[in-house]
């Protein structure tokens, strides 16, 4: 903008940085909020104070001698770890299909899974829930990574397809030009161009996985399988947590801190790959 | 296709020719695709080897995928229409029976029932009304800052990851009385989430803070497909910022705002977590999902459960119908040649 | 280094479509081929059969004498360029370039051997620790060069290596890739639709036009004997000029005038059984402006005089467009117009280009009398497009 003299820069620099500074807020203020609870002694808890003014790390140390938030920190990271390993492992090999290869039932696949992404969920609840009491599923581990890999199967091939398409194929044809067999050729030049897709996905499926209430909610009844979320709703004020509120906040920073790293970490590869799912899909 | 390229495509998935005439400078090219899909559907009788493999290979990589999509939703889907038409309640096994139509009737004629179902409209409207606004500007600011881009998109992405639940308890401590900041800063003495019109609105500033960066995105990706000359053609024509706006981008951009639109209005219609944490539908601030919970979860009634969930089903169908067929949302995907 | 042969080579795809048609080509040991022809002439698919990249649906690929229909790209032991260059993204240039050799595993010492030489033959010594993203244009192509010759394979195919350059470079790389396969002699399959390209490159050029092969010969023997219509107007630029001509009385009417029937030419049409009418050519550069034509050369030729439309000076020469009132047609010109994209341009009438010495006084506007010369004047058949006046 070589048109803008030096004053005028700066006062459009200070316009958008006092626009970003409201974004900042607006994204902030609940996370900060719930942080600044987390650290509150009993006695100000009920002080309103934006900011502690008694900082202790009390709250932290009695979620974590409980077995029932220490179980259920369990449960939420092996069920979304394991649910996002399936679903990006079936879902690379159908994005891989969709985006390279010609096969009838391709665009009934697509539709399908476009059908299941707008699913409300809470239709799926009464039969799973009897379902899964049938087949002895209910309340165990397979019983949430099920339902959640459906549900984050046409996110994961979404998002995946639009990645493969932007990968230049011409490249493997270069490669076994170059000599490579087709697995080389797989291994070599392929894989290595779409591992930064796949991550991506696997971030966003674990988001998804992490963050769901209404299937922990319905299709768990113990400690066996129940996830951070419903455990915190069920952190009540009986013997032991006489007020949960500093439990609950402590418990909701302790889930709340891996996904802010992988945001931090990942802002880029998250923006890219929903974004890129949502309009080239 | 001769011997020894068919056992090479069955060894990986690499290999398929790319059977275009004239492959161009990207394999994927419109025309060379077209010409090719034209080819598979016309000679369907004369497929060669290579084409048959790839087919086994496409349906063999697909089943996996499409098998667990169909299992755990296309039976449950039947399986619950067949209970709907049950007088089926777990506290009472003994008394199942088929009841035809009966469950629909008093569903239908229950006011919690219509509460519900206004509940939810009125904070998917609202909702989604506001997101639409605030995401377009948050789009905007995400695309065209000049400083900071990479802080204001992470910051941005905060209300997308972070645990509803978790935000439902920050947004639900801010508005309890003597502990919330907000209670004391806005409604000192009263509490605002045991009344239904504070606690409604309460529930939508939740759903708008959560959801507004995702619809942002997916704005900010038709943003992206707006051509910097057009804007720049639109301000030699003339055009002010708002005409610009108006004129050039939205129209560019409707694919993506439609498609942003239908993502979450169906989102938002089956909203839950915020509801349930923040008042639990006390006060006839129930949701159809919240409700359906109620009767499924805690009254233990499949029966009437499964028939406001067949019921919330065929409400998300009708709505996505009237997106696709009223406003032609193309939905993404759905066709991956000769797009737009 | 070797022959390769090509015999009633044949591509039909499973719909039916003949992408290429029997093609016979025989390339000798380190010569220079060109395949040329608009897009969709099947010549790319050509080369990707001789590369092992699509299947021959029938006839016989010989590389070296033995027959290489069956085998797999890795093992024909040729290398390939591509248009996009087809580096891969993940990899340094250095890595690039020894990816064939590490998969053909010969040992490291070896590699790095091969690579600095390539890499000091092309000039990319000082980037070869750096990421294609961070190369230019004709540094990518150099890669993509250099990626070819390390293996010293048995040939080179290249799929328009240079028609992602801009102008200026594609002429720097031209004279460098010509220059490079003199060099090291390997047999060099060359695919372009830019007729300069293939005048200027090959030893020899295949003009290809709806997967049939229209002519093979050395450049200079296309652009003087075209064998017919299609490869007339191909070669050459600007190209060839088109006008009807019906047969009268010991003479030619055209829009060019009354042209009198020089021996050659009526040798050419007694041979053709003297059709009514046929499409006569004439090149641009066989024109002069007849004021500074001596009076034999005017005994050799004749004269055009027509309204001047446009005049374009080059510095060296003129080029004076004058209208004509009728367009010569044929199925295999409008296939060139559409070709060139000049179909795109409204025009109903007929156009004459003409290459006059840059002395010239024509001005715009003017009735200006131009030369031709009799001797270059070519008639073809407008129905089969075939060159009458070509001797048998």
């Amino acid at each position: 903008m070589a048109a803008f003299g030096g004053t005028d820069t700066r006062a459009r620099k200070l316009r958008w940085s006092l626009l970003n500074t409201l974004v900042v807020v607006y994204a902030l203020v609940p996370v900060l909020w719930i942080m600044s609870l987390s650290f509150k002694t009993p006695a100000t808890l009920n002080d309103g104070n934006f900011i502690p003014r008694e900082w202790t790390l009390e709250n932290y140390r009695s979620i974590l001698s409980t077995t029932e938030f220490l179980r259920a920190l369990l449960n939420s990271i092996g069920i979304a770890l394991i649910a996002t390993a399936i679903a990006v492992v079936l879902g690379t090999m159908a994005a891989y299909a969709i985006a390279r290869l010609q096969f009838p039932g391709k665009r009934l696949l697509v539709g399908v899974s476009l059908l299941i992404a707008m699913f409300p969920q809470i239709s799926l609840v009464s039969p799973l829930f009897e379902i899964e009491r049938t087949l002895g599923l209910f309340d165990t581990w397979p019983g949430l990574i099920l339902p959640y890999i459906t549900f984050s199967l046409p996110l994961a091939i979404y998002t995946l397809s639009a990645f493969f398409r932007e990968i230049p194929w011409e490249l493997e044809k270069a490669a076994k030009m170059d000599g490579a067999t087709p697995g080389q050729a797989f291994l070599k030049v392929i894989a290595p161009l779409a591992a930064p897709g796949v991550f991506t996905t696997a971030i966003l499926v674990f988001i998804f996985c992490w963050n769901d209430f209404l299937f922990a909610l319905t299709l768990t009844s113990t400690e066996r399988s129940r996830t951070v979320p419903v455990a915190l709703s069920f952190f009540t004020g009986d013997s032991q947590f006489q007020d949960p509120t500093g439990s609950i906040s402590a418990a909701a920073v302790v889930i709340t801190v891996p996904i802010i790293v992988a945001v931090l970490f990942f802002q880029r590869r998250i923006v890219a790959g929903l974004t890129s799912g949502a309009v080239k899909g | 296709m001769s011997g020894e390229r068919l056992s090479e495509d069955q060894a990986a998935p690499g290999s398929p020719a790319d059977g275009t005439a004239e492959p161009g400078p990207s394999p994927a090219g419109g025309s060379g695709r077209g010409g090719r899909t034209g080819g598979t559907r016309s000679g369907r009788r004369t497929l060669t080897e290579g084409q048959r493999s790839e087919r086994r290979l496409a349906l063999l990589l697909c089943a996996p995928a499409a098998l667990v999509m169909i299992a755990v939703t296309g039976w449950p889907i039947i399986y619950s229409v067949w209970l709907s038409l049950q007088r089926y309640d777990l506290r009472f096994p003994a008394d199942q029976e088929f009841v035809g139509l009966a469950n629909y009737v008093e569903v239908l004629t229950s006011s919690y029932w219509w509460t519900s179902f206004g509940v939810t409209l009125l904070i998917t409207v609202v909702s989604v009304a506001i997101e639409l606004v605030l995401g377009m500007a948050l789009a905007l600011i995400m695309h065209r800052t000049i400083v900071g881009r990479g802080l204001v998109r992470t910051s941005a992405l905060v209300p997308y990851g972070i645990v509803t639940v978790v935000a439902a308890f920050s947004w639900r401590y801010a508005w309890t009385p003597d502990t919330g900041y907000l209670a004391n800063l806005f409604a000192p003495g009263s509490a605002p989430l045991t009344d239904q019109a504070s606690a409604l609105a309460i529930i939508t500033l939740a759903e708008v803070w959560k959801t507004t960066p995702f619809m942002a995105l997916l704005l900010m990706a038709g943003l992206a497909l707006v051509p910097d000359d057009l804007l720049k053609a639109a301000s030699m024509d003339g055009a002010g910022p708002w005409q610009r706006f108006i004129k050039v981008m939205v129209p560019v951009m409707k694919p993506a705002i439609l498609v942003a639109l239908l993502f979450r209005t169906l989102d938002a219609f089956r909203i839950f977590d915020n509801i349930y944490v923040l008042t639990s539908g006390a006060q006839d601030t129930s949701s159809v999902s919240i409700l359906a919970n109620t009767n499924l979860i805690q009254a233990l009634n499949l029966g009437i459960g499964s028939t406001m969930s067949v019921l919330i089903f065929l409400s998300v169908a009708l709505i996505a119908f009237v997106f696709v067929k009223l406003f032609g949302t193309a939905a993404p995907g759905s066709d991956t040649e000769g797009r737009r | 280094m070797s022959d390769i042969v090509l015999d009633r080579v044949t591509k039909r795809y499973p719909d039916g479509a003949l992408a290429v048609q029997e093609v016979n080509i025989e390339i000798a040991d380190g010569e220079f081929i060109i395949l040329v022809g608009p897009s969709g002439c099947g010549k790319s698919t050509t080369l990707n059969m001789i590369a092992g990249l699509e299947d021959i649906t029938s006839g016989e690929l010989r590389i070296d004498g033995t027959v290489v229909n069956d085998r797999a790209p890795k093992d024909r032991d040729i290398a390939m360029v591509f248009q996009s260059y087809a580096l891969y993204p993940h990899l340094s240039v250095r890595e690039n370039m020894a990816f064939p050799l590490r998969l053909a595993k010969l040992d490291t010492a070896t590699i790095d051997r091969k690579v600095n030489e390539a890499a000091r033959i092309l000039d990319l010594t000082q980037h070869l620790d750096r990421r294609p993203s961070n190369l230019s244009g004709g540094q990518r192509q150099r890669v993509a060069m250099g990626r070819a010759i390390v293996r010293n394979p048995k040939a080179f195919l290249m799929d328009e290596p240079l028609s992602n350059l801009d102008a200026k470079l594609r002429v720097q790389m031209r004279t460098s890739v010509s220059r490079l396969q003199k060099q090291l002699g390997t047999t060099t399959v060359y695919v372009t639709h830019d007729q300069t390209e293939a005048m200027t490159l090959g030893d020899r050029v295949v003009v290809m036009r709806g997967g049939v092969v229209q002519q093979i010969g050395a450049p200079q023997h296309l652009y003087e004997h075209p064998a017919n219509l299609f490869v007339a107007g191909f070669i050459g630029s600007p190209a060839m000029n088109f006008v009807p001509a019906a047969v009268a009385d010991g003479g030619l009417a055209t829009a060019l005038g009354e042209i009198r029937l020089t021996d050659r030419l009526r040798r050419a049409m007694e041979r053709a059984d003297a059709p009514r009418e046929v499409i006569l050519g004439i090149r641009p550069e066989h024109f002069e402006d007849a004021s500074l034509v001596d009076d034999r050369m005017r005994a050799e030729g004749d004269v055009f005089t027509g309204l001047v439309d446009v005049v374009e000076s080059m510095g060296s020469d003129k080029y004076v467009y004058y209208a004509l009132d009728e367009k010569a047609r044929s199925a295999e010109l409008e296939e060139l117009a559409a070709d060139s994209g000049s179909s795109d341009v409204p025009a109903s009438e007929g156009q004459l280009v003409t290459r006059l010495s840059a002395v010239s006084p024509v001005r715009e506007g003017d009735h200006h009398e131009v030369w031709f010369d009799l001797g270059k004047v070519q008639l073809f058949d407008p129905s089969t497009g075939r060159n009458l006046t070509l001797e048998a």
